[in-house]
């Protein structure tokens, strides 16, 4: 696979490292309770098709992507840093 | 010396003032440059290559390609030699030397092949059906038995001497294929000004143009072929890459290229590879692979002499070699009657052509008459025989009735089958065409399109069309203005009319439908009477499809003879689908040079070459060689050698390179929040110039790495980690600081290799270390104590930073400096530290003097282990939020009987204690239920004379005092020893201080 990273352009996916479903927030907080946290941990949707993921350029320029990746194609539609910037945008 | 008496005296693409000399089984024999093994055997008259995989059948050369089924050698000797290679497609060379396969105790005379009169117990699924009682003979008896039984060749049993490298291109155009649909595509993007790679199997560019006797605009195609290969040399951004077979297709316009660089030699040059893995990313792809043509299933088609039409041509017109001197043909489609024509013309004897279609083309008629070949319209070839060599085949017309024809070469036809297999790689099944009786592509991967006979379209006419068209709209694609297309070539006519037939029935014999796992007919009818009727079923159960070929030539007649015998049609019975490798890969190319040592990068720290000036001996540590320890002469093992270095610390000073700890520089206003939420304990209260170690976890609950981390600024931390989880720590928090608290007003970069760093450690240490620091700093005790942090200066303005942390346990600093002075630090320390008795360190001293401390290194660090199970558990605030917080304090993870760490050492101080051994009470049986912890540390004390170890033991801390034993099955220990404190050395810390 190739990745389209924001900052350094399409490269190959050898330069990530993968992470997984970018949508569980971390239930921050003296307040977050254990069940919140398992879930956060633990809890996975599996999906096939659409799915927004998050992988890390380590080889790179060291952001960490969303990608929204079509599970069953591999077809690529969008890769933007989870970090917003300041234009906004993503996660 | 050979003759060669089945070469022809002139024409093919072979050079004949080259003798090339080679051995097959030991015997010599003589060639041409330009030959493969196949057509130099075939040029010898040697027709028996090989044994089947499991009836140890005699068999020949069926075709000239790389599906070959059949001849498959072990290529070279030794080291060098490579088990499976398919000799017609292997590049003859001067002094090839090839054996033959699965042959004992010799090719002609083989014991084995009784398996081939006792068939019947080695049908389809035999293995799981006939050794499946008693159940303990199959490991011992049954399975050593099949396997000297079947099989192919050996895997050499030396380590391959030879390089092989990967290798990467990007391109606008990729063009898989060099025959004439690859060419024309290739010209025409190539003239556009796109990059164009392309690649093709062969070591000759042409295709079946090779193979065949043709004519473009009414030239022979040869003079094409030769000037659309001089234009696209012209090109300079079109590369051609023969000997390259395009082996698979990947995501996003990636295709995996494996070059046979130098197969075609002995040896290859000095510092050259012998095969080349690219990785092609293209913007598009044509696929222009060709077509396979199939055989036909009937008694004895596995004869040697058995040959498929197309293979034929290509063995006289290329290579000029008659197959046989009398042959007859066996076709179902026009196609094969241009091999009677060709065979005729090079002076063959064609006895009969058999078709099975009853009306043939009058001019078919006229040809055949015209040759003297006798003519058996609407009638098979029933049965082949001969054995070791074909001797004659039996015809049978459509009344039944059999008549026998004495011949030495059988040419089969019965179509072709497009080369489809890497427009299945990305799950695309191919797709029935009835005009031509064969699979199409399916759906395309995204970005690859096919031409010529690779997408059904068999004519010389079509293919030089398809590729012109498809050339230049891939040229468009990718953004070049390309010109519109040319004027169609013309070539001379061409008969492509099929009506093939699938098997013929009731020969006497076995009747192959996979020639190399020996799938029989019978079997394909075994599999649909016991019920593996769809063809995923029918590949597993019967192995259809599943040799080193992947079924090329065989794939479609089991598929046809299941559809018959199930009374549907080929598009209801299906095709399974290809996938990549397209042919066999080595695993050598694949891995390129990471093998053995260089199977990854080795960093050095810039300390290693003072650490090998002083005679260290190296140990990986992560990604990193790290000094183990420094023999001195007339130290015989390592121990007296660490015995001596770990005295030496803790009675005078001893040097040691920290240089490969990760070290992160972290800055900005949020600075010490990070910290806060990454580590389990405060660090906002840490004052500018003090460090302070940290223990951090992962969000479930385990310790994920620890170190200590400094104040260097209101706003700046400079983190350490282990080696070994640098680059995780580093992953980490980036992850934090990005995904979930993007509003932190932090910066953080690694600088692991920007710092050299060195511990100097011992009662002596401040002494040596005031020999190289500039004088103006003071770090007296009172001025600089145990954990103060501090930028100074060292060498006379050299920047530096200098931390009073201890691994050991003893007085001791950590000194750090820009990278490119890590050695003349090393140096400069060793220098001032002489007249003290300096003694250089490694990490097995390091590893003793911590475990004489009860520190915890990465053993303990597992992975496995809590803060809490490492006596740490007091480090978690329980006024902050921090990663790992909330699941640390799951119910099982704070149970009381939880292993904790806790010391060791033994009853008897003389023996040695074991890491991994497992704690059973006393009296207890050595079983799982007994099993309460086990050890994780172990090393020899030289100060306190004896063996001590850290482990994890159920109520470890309450257990002080006990004694247990402490089991090591593996080595066959078992000793008993006293559970005491983890600390061994200096419990109250006091020298830390001093």
């Amino acid at each position: 696979m190739r990745i389209p990273c924001p900052h350094c352009g399409a490269r190959d996916a050898q330069e990530f490292t993968y992470l997984g479903d970018a949508n569980p927030k971390r239930p921050d907080g003296m307040e977050a309770t254990e069940a919140a946290m398992f879930d956060y941990v633990y809890q996975r949707d599996n999906p096939a098709g659409r799915f927004r993921e998050l992988w890390y350029h380590g080889a790179g320029c060291h952001a960490w992507l969303v990608v929204t990746r079509d599970t069953k194609t591999h077809a690529i539609e969008a890769a933007e840093p989870a970090k917003p910037t300041k234009a906004g945008a993503a996660a | 010396m050979s003759s060669q008496p089945f070469r022809l005296s002139a024409g093919g693409l072979i050079d004949r003032t080259q003798a090339q000399s080679f051995r097959f089984d030991g015997k010599r024999y003589e060639g041409y440059a330009g030959d493969t093994l196949a057509s130099a055997l075939l040029a010898n008259g040697v027709r028996l290559v090989g044994r089947s995989f499991k009836y140890h059948r005699p068999r020949g050369i069926l075709s000239a390609g790389a599906e070959e089924p059949n001849a498959l050698v072990e290529l070279r000797a030794g080291a060098r030699r490579e088990p499976n290679t398919r000799a017609t497609v292997a590049e003859l060379y001067h002094g090839l030397e090839a054996r033959s396969q699965n042959r004992w105790p010799s090719l002609a005379f083989d014991l084995l092949s009784v398996n081939s009169l006792f068939g019947a117990g080695l049908v389809a699924g035999f293995y799981y059906k006939t050794f499946m009682w008693p159940a303990a003979f199959w490991e011992k008896l049954y399975e050593p038995l099949i396997r000297r039984a079947a099989g192919l060749g050996r895997a050499a049993p030396h380590e391959d001497p030879d390089h092989y490298e990967k290798a990467f291109a990007f391109c606008d155009v990729l063009v898989i294929g060099g025959g004439p649909a690859g060419l024309a595509a290739a010209l025409a993007a190539g003239r556009s000004g796109a990059r164009v790679i392309l690649c093709d199997e062969d070591f000759r560019l042409g295709g079946a143009l090779l193979a065949e006797k043709r004519e473009i605009d009414g030239r022979p195609a040869a003079e094409w072929l030769a000037a659309t290969l001089a234009e696209l040399a012209s090109l300079p951004d079109v590369t051609i890459m023969p000997r390259s077979t395009v082996y698979g297709v990947y995501d996003h316009g990636i295709y995996g290229v494996v070059e046979r660089v130098n197969d075609h030699l002995p040896v290859p040059p000095v510092h050259q590879p012998r095969q080349r893995a690219w990785r092609i990313n293209a913007k598009r792809a044509i696929l222009a692979a060709g077509a396979i043509e199939r055989p036909i299933v009937f008694a004895g088609n596995d004869t040697p002499g058995v040959m498929l039409a197309g293979a034929v041509r290509a063995y006289v017109n290329r290579y000029a070699v008659l197959p046989g001197r009398e042959a007859v043909v066996f076709t179902s489609s026009d196609d094969g009657w241009a091999t009677m024509r060709d065979l005729a013309a090079a002076g063959a004897k064609v006895a009969a052509i058999v078709d099975p279609r009853v009306e043939i083309d009058a001019g078919l008629m006229a040809l055949a008459s015209r040759i003297g070949a006798q003519v058996f319209a609407g009638s098979v070839v029933s049965s082949a025989s001969g054995g070791r060599a074909l001797d004659r085949v039996t015809i049978r017309d459509a009344s039944g009735r059999e008549q026998s024809i004495a011949c030495d070469l059988l040419a089969v036809s019965n179509g072709w089958n497009p080369t489809l297999h890497l427009t299945s790689h990305q799950n695309s099944r191919p797709v029935w065409d009835e005009a031509i009786h064969a699979f199409v592509p399916g759906q395309m991967p995204a970005g690859l399109s096919v031409a010529g006979s690779a997408a059904g379209r068999f004519s010389l006419a079509q293919a030089l069309a398809d590729g012109a068209r498809q050339g230049t709209e891939a040229a468009i694609d990718c953004g070049f203005a390309a010109k519109a297309e040319l004027p169609p070539r013309k070539t001379d006519p061409e008969g492509i009319a099929l009506s093939p037939v699938w098997r013929v029935k009731g020969g006497k014999g076995k009747a192959f439908v996979d020639f190399q796992n020996d799938v029989t007919d019978k079997d394909v009818e075994l599999a649909a009477r016991e019920g593996f009727k769809p063809v995923e079923h029918l590949k597993r159960y019967t192995t259809l499809g599943m040799a080193t070929d992947q079924g090329k030539t065989s794939n479609i007649a089991g598929l046809a003879i299941m559809a018959e015998l199930t009374a549907k049609t080929i598009p209801e019975t299906g095709t399974t689908i290809f996938r990549p490798p397209y042919t066999p890969v080595a695993i050598g190319a694949l891995g390129g040079h990471h093998r053995g040592r260089d199977f990854r990068p080795t960093r050095l720290a810039p300390t290693h070459q003072w650490s090998q000036d002083q005679g260290a001996v190296f140990v990986e540590s992560g990604a990193w060689m790290r000094a183990q320890y420094y023999p001195k002469a007339g130290e015989t093992d390592w121990l007296t050698t660490v015995n001596r270095e770990v005295l030496a610390v803790r009675n005078g000073v001893g040097l040691c390179d920290v240089s490969t700890l990760g070290k992160i520089d972290i800055q900005g206003a949020d600075a010490a929040e990070i910290l806060e939420r990454v580590y389990i304990n405060g660090w906002k209260a840490l004052p500018v110039g003090k460090a302070r170690y940290g223990l951090m976890l992962r969000e479930d609950g385990f310790v994920m790495d620890d170190g200590t981390t400094s104040r260097l600024g209101e706003t700046h931390f400079l983190m350490t980690t282990t080696t070994a989880n640098a680059g995780k720590v580093m992953q980490h928090l980036e992850f934090c600081h990005q995904v979930l608290w993007p509003s932190l007003d932090i910066r953080m970069v690694s600088v692991s290799e920007q710092w050299a760093q060195a511990a100097i450690a011992g009662p002596k240490a401040r002494a040596v270390l005031q020999g190289v620091i500039d004088p103006q700093h003071d770090i007296s005790n009172e001025a600089f104590p145990y954990l103060a942090a501090r930028e100074i200066t060292v060498g006379g303005g050299i920047p530096a930073r200098l931390f009073r942390i201890s691994f050991s346990g003893e007085l001791a600093y950590e000194l750090a400096v820009p990278a490119d002075y890590g050695d003349a630090m090393m140096r400069a320390l060793m220098a001032a530290g002489e007249p003290h008795g300096i003694c250089a360190y490694g990490t097995e001293a390091l590893g003793v003097m911590r475990i004489e401390k009860g520190h915890v290194a990465g053993n303990e660090l597992s992975g496995q282990t809590t803060a809490r199970d490492l006596g740490l558990g007091k480090m978690m605030s329980s006024k902050k939020d921090f990663i790992g917080r909330v699941m640390a304090k799951r119910e099982a993870l704070v149970e009381a009987e939880r292993p904790s760490l806790i010391g060791f050492k033994a009853v008897d101080p003389s023996q040695r204690l074991r890491a991994g051994a497992h704690f059973i009470a006393i009296g207890k049986p050595a079983t799982m239920e007994n099993d309460e912890g086990y050890m994780t540390s172990v090393a020899y004390s030289p100060n306190l004379k004896h063996w001590m170890g850290l482990g994890l033991l159920k109520n470890g801390a309450s257990r002080i005092g006990e004694r247990i034993r402490a089991v090591d099955p593996v080595r066959n220990g078992d000793i008993e020893v006293e559970i005491c404190s983890p600390v061994f050395v200096d419990p109250e810390g006091t020298r830390l201080h001093v």
